[in-house]
């Protein structure tokens, strides 16, 4: 098989997305929430405050402070994962945090907190991505103000072709090489702000090229506009059900 | 027959109410105007030539002013807002009392409705009371209240609801007309929160539910035109049903007696 044209095991075009799924006010209690999947990625996000924060020495007098939680629920993979939090989720909950919060408009609010957390109920790679989505689409369910959404992607090279929202199966996609099993695929989840396109994730698993990085960001841009009208528009949605 | 007209009154209010003005739910980061004409007004800001929307909302227009009326959302408290709150600390010269926004409120001896025992508070204002207060300043350390005022008072008895902020509003009505349709047709005291804490006291506990459930009503069905009208319909035909299991149960009564 020549790597350049690397067919995908669903049948995908390069540049497409798996089914995507967004919904909002999804639980009941929370301020604000809301679901996202990307075919078999699903999270779903709920948002509680602006409310007082503790522990007071987080307390900042300026402003409100975003506080985000994601975790794997155990029965999300195949292998049951161990529940809690740990160094993965830890690690994902500070970059969505810093993926979020360019958007916000948190001035005003003095010693309170955000808090939003991420569950991720069914894991088939990019889960962070489909959590950045559900986040985004659940503070604006909360009324938080914000100056725009944030749609999140996992672009990735698999042998030479650049390719959208990879599945667990392509993530682990590998080529022989002198009878050595090789990982020959590049993982990159990025995040984009829908006004102005600016990055707000950017993570790079595995190789590429610096010509090519720049054809993924180019791709992840074009991918997460799509995404950013699917948000929006299921954000609108939800009141008008009820009527 | 009188069915029959309400519906049609209630479509001509609709279509109406459509042609006026129509509202639109925008999401934020949506431009919501162009050009220099506009100016941008609360949940919304300028961006180069376009205005936003910063916030989940029902946008309106008026004349030059853009703004978006914010659907959901914690309460964000206002000098001079009317609220009803609980009393969760008595300190030595106040109490601190929740009114459900993201910081605490307090309210100092020196503001009370009353004369207080400076020895014992808990005699003027205990853990759990609740009261009608107003907002007097909003600081960076926090809310001060006040309870000098009409109107303002410690509430005794009667149900507590508690709504989306958002839709008080739409609860009060225009110049009232909604609260005072709840009052007028279950007989029930009303106090509504800006906060959206809604009071409740009424001849029985079941007036007092048929309210709440008119209430419900109003707060679930944010977007519909004439909503006055169908509360009011909806209130009427409940009381009748109040009456009539009343007297059903007045005669089971005496039925049994008599047995």
């Amino acid at each position: 098989m020549t790597e350049k044209t690397y067919k995908r095991a669903d049948g995908r075009d390069p540049d497409e997305t798996r089914k995507i799924e967004a919904r909002v006010g999804v639980i009941k209690n929370a301020d604000g929430s809301a679901f996202f999947s990307f075919g078999g990625s699903q999270a779903i996000a709920a948002v509680y405050g602006p409310r007082q924060l503790h522990p007071q020495h987080l307390q900042n007098p300026e402003k409100c402070l975003l506080r985000c939680n994601y975790d794997m629920l155990s029965f999300s993979v195949t292998e049951r994962k161990r529940p809690g939090p740990s160094r993965r989720s830890a690690e994902i909950s500070y970059v969505t945090t810093k993926a979020l919060e360019p958007v916000l408009q948190l001035e005003g609010l003095p010693n309170t907190v955000v808090d939003v957390y991420i569950m991720i109920l069914q894991a088939d790679a990019s889960t962070r991505c489909a959590g950045i989505n559900a986040a985004a689409m659940a503070l604006a369910n909360a009324g938080i103000p914000m100056n725009g959404l944030v749609s999140a992607v996992s672009i990735g090279k698999i042998g030479d072709t650049i390719v959208a929202d990879l599945t667990k199966e392509e993530e682990d996609f590998t080529v022989t090489k002198g009878g050595e099993e090789i990982k020959a695929v590049t993982d990159i989840p990025m995040a984009f702000t829908s006004r102005g396109n600016k990055i707000t994730l950017l993570q790079l698993d595995g190789k590429i090229k610096p010509e090519e990085l720049k054809e993924a960001i180019a791709l992840g841009k074009k991918v997460c506009k799509k995404i950013a009208e699917i948000q929006a528009e299921a954000i609108k949605k939800v009141d008008k059900d009820k009527d | 027959m009188t069915e029959k007209t309400s519906k049609k009154e209630e479509s001509q209010k609709e279509e109406q109410g459509n042609s006026e003005k129509e509202r639109i739910i925008v999401a934020p980061g949506e431009v919501v105007a162009e050009g220099k004409d506009f100016l941008p007004g609360d949940g919304t800001k300028r961006e180069g030539n376009e205005i936003i929307a910063l916030r989940f909302g029902l946008l309106e227009k008026n004349d030059k002013l853009v703004k978006v009326i914010p659907l959901s959302g914690a309460y964000i408290p206002r000098v001079g807002n009317t609220v009803i709150g609980e009393v969760i600390d008595v300190t030595f010269n106040g109490w601190i009392v929740d009114i459900g926004s993201p910081q605490l409120a307090f309210l100092p001896i020196t503001e009370c409705f009353k004369y207080v025992n400076k020895r014992d508070l808990t005699e003027t204002l205990d853990f759990h009371d609740i009261i009608v207060t107003k907002i007097k300043s909003v600081k960076s350390r926090g809310v001060d209240l006040t309870m000098k005022g009409r109107g303002l008072k410690d509430l005794q008895g009667g149900m507590l609801i508690r709504v989306n902020p958002t839709r008080v509003p739409r609860v009060i009505g225009r110049a009232g007309s909604m609260v005072n349709i709840i009052k007028e047709v279950t007989g029930c005291s009303i106090i509504v929160g800006q906060n959206g804490v809604i009071w409740l006291k009424g001849p029985s506990v079941d007036h007092e539910l048929l309210a709440k459930e008119a209430i419900d009503m109003v707060v679930e069905k944010p977007f519909t035109e004439g909503l006055t009208e169908k509360v009011r319909v909806f209130l009427e035909k409940r009381k009748k049903e109040l009456k009539q299991n009343v007297e059903k149960k007045e005669e089971k009564k005496d039925k049994g007696e008599e047995k």
